[in-house]
C-alpha cells in the first residue's frame, strides 16, 4: 500500500459498478468484472457480457500481475504541483488476452520501464480510494 | 452510386473567423464572423438559411471547448431553422456534417449553416489549466463517467493517452521520432503560406528534435495549439446548390467511425485506431473513385500521430507504413504526392477542431487557398477525430 506526498489525485466518483474497482485493494484485493456464465473479463466494468450476452457479471479478484503492453514517461505537469515525470502504461492482466489496464508504473525509475516488462498490483491510497497501480515484478530484470 | 444521402448534398459555402490567442473579441462575435461570411460566400441571404448544425453544442463550463451553442447563433442572427441539432455524441467532429447531410436528404431543410467556435486561448488566458481534464474554472474534487479512467492516474489530457499508441507505433513498426516530427515541420511550412494560421514561423526537424516532451515520444510541436477562432460551413442540397456563386462540392462519400477510447475501453494491439479504418471502408465502399484521385489530405492533427494512423485508416500509404512516408516531408509537401494539412492543420494554423480541415478542402477546391493553393485541385479527403472518427472525399466537377 502507498501513501502519496505531494498534491491530491483527482479521484474517481464511485457508482456501483465501479466501486469494487477502486476499492477492492482496502483488502489487497484487485477486483474486475466477470461474467458468471462465460468467465470472460471486462473492463471497464459493466453488466452486461458482450461475449454471452449474460447480465450475471461480478467483480471477482485477479492474480495482480500483468505485463506493459506500451507505456509513455509523461513529463508534463498538468496542474500545479503534480510529480513528474510519472508512468503511465497499459498493463495486460495476464488472466485474459486484451484484458487491459490504463494505469501508473511505480516503484521504478521511469527510465528503466519497458514493454513486456512483467509488473504486479499495488495500491494508492487516497481518501476512500485505493487506486491500482502497477509495479515490476519480482525477477523482472531477468526478463529485460 | 446515387443512393448514399451525401450524393444529394454539396458544400457551397465556407469561412473562418479571425484566429488568435487569444482574441479580444467574444466568442458569439467570432462564430457570427464566419456564419456571416460563408453565407455570404454562398451567395445565400439569412433568410434561406433553414438549418443549423454544430459540434458539439455549448459546453457552458468556462473552459473555452464550445462556448458557443446552436440557440446563440439562431437568435443572434434571427434564424428560423426548420432542423437544428449538436452533436455532442457522435461521430466526433465530423457528426455535425453528417447530420446536416441526413436533414438535407430527408428533406427537413435545404441549407444549413453548420458551425463550430472555441475559445479555447482566452479561457487559458485566464486559467492556465483550463481544458485539461477536470480543469476549467475550479478543478474537479472527483472525476467521472470516461475520465474517471484516467484523470485518477493524472492523464489529465490526451497527450498521454495518445502517447501510448504512438510508442507502440514505433516499437511494432520502427518508426523514428524524425519521422513523425515531419508532420509537425510540414504544417509550419504550409502555415506560413497562410495568413490565417496562428504559428506561421517555420520550423526545422532539429527545432522539433530538441523541443520540449510533453509525454514521449509527443513533443509540443506533435500537440495542436488552442486558439480563439471560429468556422462555419453552408451545406446546401443538390437543387438548391445551383446558381450558387462559387462551383458546389460534392460530397462523393462519408465514413464514419467510433471507439470506446473516451469511455476507458482500449481495444486492438494500440498501434492504430480500428475505429479509423472502419470510416475509412466505408468511404471508399460508396464511390468509384480511389486514393489516387486525390489532389490533397487534410487529415486531423489534434496530435501528429493521429495523422499517421488516418493516413493509414484511409488507404494513402499502407499500413505501418506512414511514418517512412512522411519522413522528410517531400511526399506531403505542395508538390509532393498528396498535399498534406495545407492550412497549417490544428498544429500550426490552430485548433479550429475538425472544421479548420474542412474549411481548408473547401478552400483548395475553389482555388482560394492563395499562396498554398494546390494547383489544379479537384478531389482531396478530409478527415477528424481521435476518439470518434469521420472522414469526407470532396470534389469539384
Ligand atoms: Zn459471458
Amino acid at each position: 500500500m502507498i501513501r502519496e506526498e505531494g498534491a491530491p489525485r483527482i479521484l474517481p466518483g464511485l457508482d456501483p459498478l465501479n466501486r469494487p474497482f477502486w476499492t477492492g485493494g482496502a483488502r489487497g484485493e484487485l477486483l474486475v468484472a466477470r461474467c458468471g456464465a462465460c468467465d470472460v473479463w471486462q473492463h471497464p466494468p459493466q453488466d452486461f457480457c458482450q461475449a454471452c450476452g449474460g447480465r450475471e457479471t461480478a467483480p471477482q479478484p485477479v492474480s495482480g500481475k500483468g505485463r506493459v503492453v506500451t507505456f509513455t514517461i509523461n513529463r508534463q505537469a498538468w496542474l500545479p504541483g503534480m510529480a513528474v515525470p510519472f508512468v503511465l502504461a497499459a498493463v495486460e492482466l495476464i488472466e485474459q488476452a486484451g484484458l487491459f489496464l490504463i494505469v501508473n508504473i511505480v516503484g521504478v525509475d521511469p527510465e528503466q520501464v519497458r514493454a513486456g516488462m512483467a509488473v504486479t498490483v499495488d495500491f494508492i491510497a487516497q481518501d476512500d480510494i485505493f487506486l491500482p497501480v502497477f509495479r515490476p515484478d519480482r525477477g523482472w530484470e531477468a526478463h529485460r | 452510386m446515387t443512393d448514399f444521402p451525401e450524393k444529394l448534398v454539396r458544400i457551397t459555402g465556407a469561412a473562418q473567423s479571425e484566429v488568435a490567442r487569444p482574441s479580444a473579441r467574444p466568442a458569439l462575435s467570432l462564430t457570427l464572423d464566419a456564419c456571416l461570411a460563408a453565407i455570404e460566400r454562398a451567395g445565400l441571404r439569412l433568410s434561406d438559411i433553414d438549418g443549423l448544425s454544430t459540434y458539439p453544442g455549448q459546453i457552458a463550463n468556462g473552459d473555452g471547448l464550445s462556448p458557443v451553442g446552436s440557440y446563440d447563433v439562431m437568435t443572434a442572427l434571427g434564424l428560423s431553422p426548420r432542423w437544428m441539432g449538436a452533436s455532442t455524441e457522435g461521430h466526433a467532429h465530423m457528426g455535425a456534417i453528417a447530420n446536416a447531410i441526413m436533414a438535407i436528404a430527408s428533406g427537413q431543410c435545404r441549407h444549413v449553416l453548420v458551425f463550430r467556435t472555441v475559445a479555447q486561448a482566452a479561457a487559458r488566458a485566464e486559467v492556465k489549466h483550463a481544458g485539461i481534464i477536470g480543469g476549467g474554472r475550479a478543478v474537479a474534487a472527483r472525476s467521472w463517467g470516461g475520465q474517471s479512467w484516467q484523470a485518477p492516474y493524472n492523464a489529465l489530457s490526451a497527450a498521454p493517452m495518445f502517447a501510448l499508441y504512438a510508442n507502440a507505433y514505433f516499437r511494432a513498426y520502427g518508426a523514428t521520432e524524425r519521422q513523425l516530427g515531419a508532420i509537425a515541420v510540414n504544417s509550419r511550412a504550409m502555415a506560413a503560406l497562410n495568413p490565417n494560421a496562428i504559428y506561421r514561423e517555420p520550423i526545422t526537424i532539429e527545432d522539433y528534435l530538441t523541443s520540449r516532451l510533453i509525454s514521449d515520444p509527443l513533443r509540443i510541436f506533435d500537440c495542436d495549439t488552442h486558439i480563439d477562432g471560429s468556422t462555419a460551413l453552408i451545406l446546401s442540397h443538390c437543387d438548391a446548390a445551383r446558381d450558387s456563386r462559387l462551383p458546389p462540392l460534392r460530397i462523393e462519400a462519408m465514413g464514419l467511425g467510433a471507439s470506446g477510447l473516451g469511455v476507458g475501453l482500449h481495444e486492438g494491439d494500440f498501434t492504430g485506431m480500428p475505429g479509423m479504418a472502419v470510416a475509412g471502408r466505408m468511404l471508399w465502399s460508396r464511390t468509384d473513385m480511389t486514393p489516387a484521385d486525390l489532389d490533397f489530405a487534410q487529415i486531423y492533427d489534434g496530435f501528429s500521430i493521429l495523422t499517421l494512423f488516418w493516413m493509414e485508416a484511409l488507404g494513402l500509404c499502407g499500413r505501418g507504413e506512414a511514418a517512412a512516408f512522411v519522413e522528410g516531408g517531400a511526399r506531403i509537401g505542395l508538390d509532393g504526392e498528396i498535399p498534406l494539412n495545407t492550412s497549417g492543420g490544428q498544429l500550426s494554423a490552430g485548433r479550429f477542431h475538425g472544421y479548420g480541415h474542412t474549411h481548408e478542402a473547401c478552400m483548395q477546391l475553389w482555388g482560394l487557398a492563395g499562396e498554398r493553393q494546390v494547383r489544379d485541385a479537384r478531389a482531396g479527403i478530409v478527415s477528424n477525430g481521435g476518439f470518434g472518427y469521420g472522414c469526407l472525399l470532396l470534389a469539384r466537377d
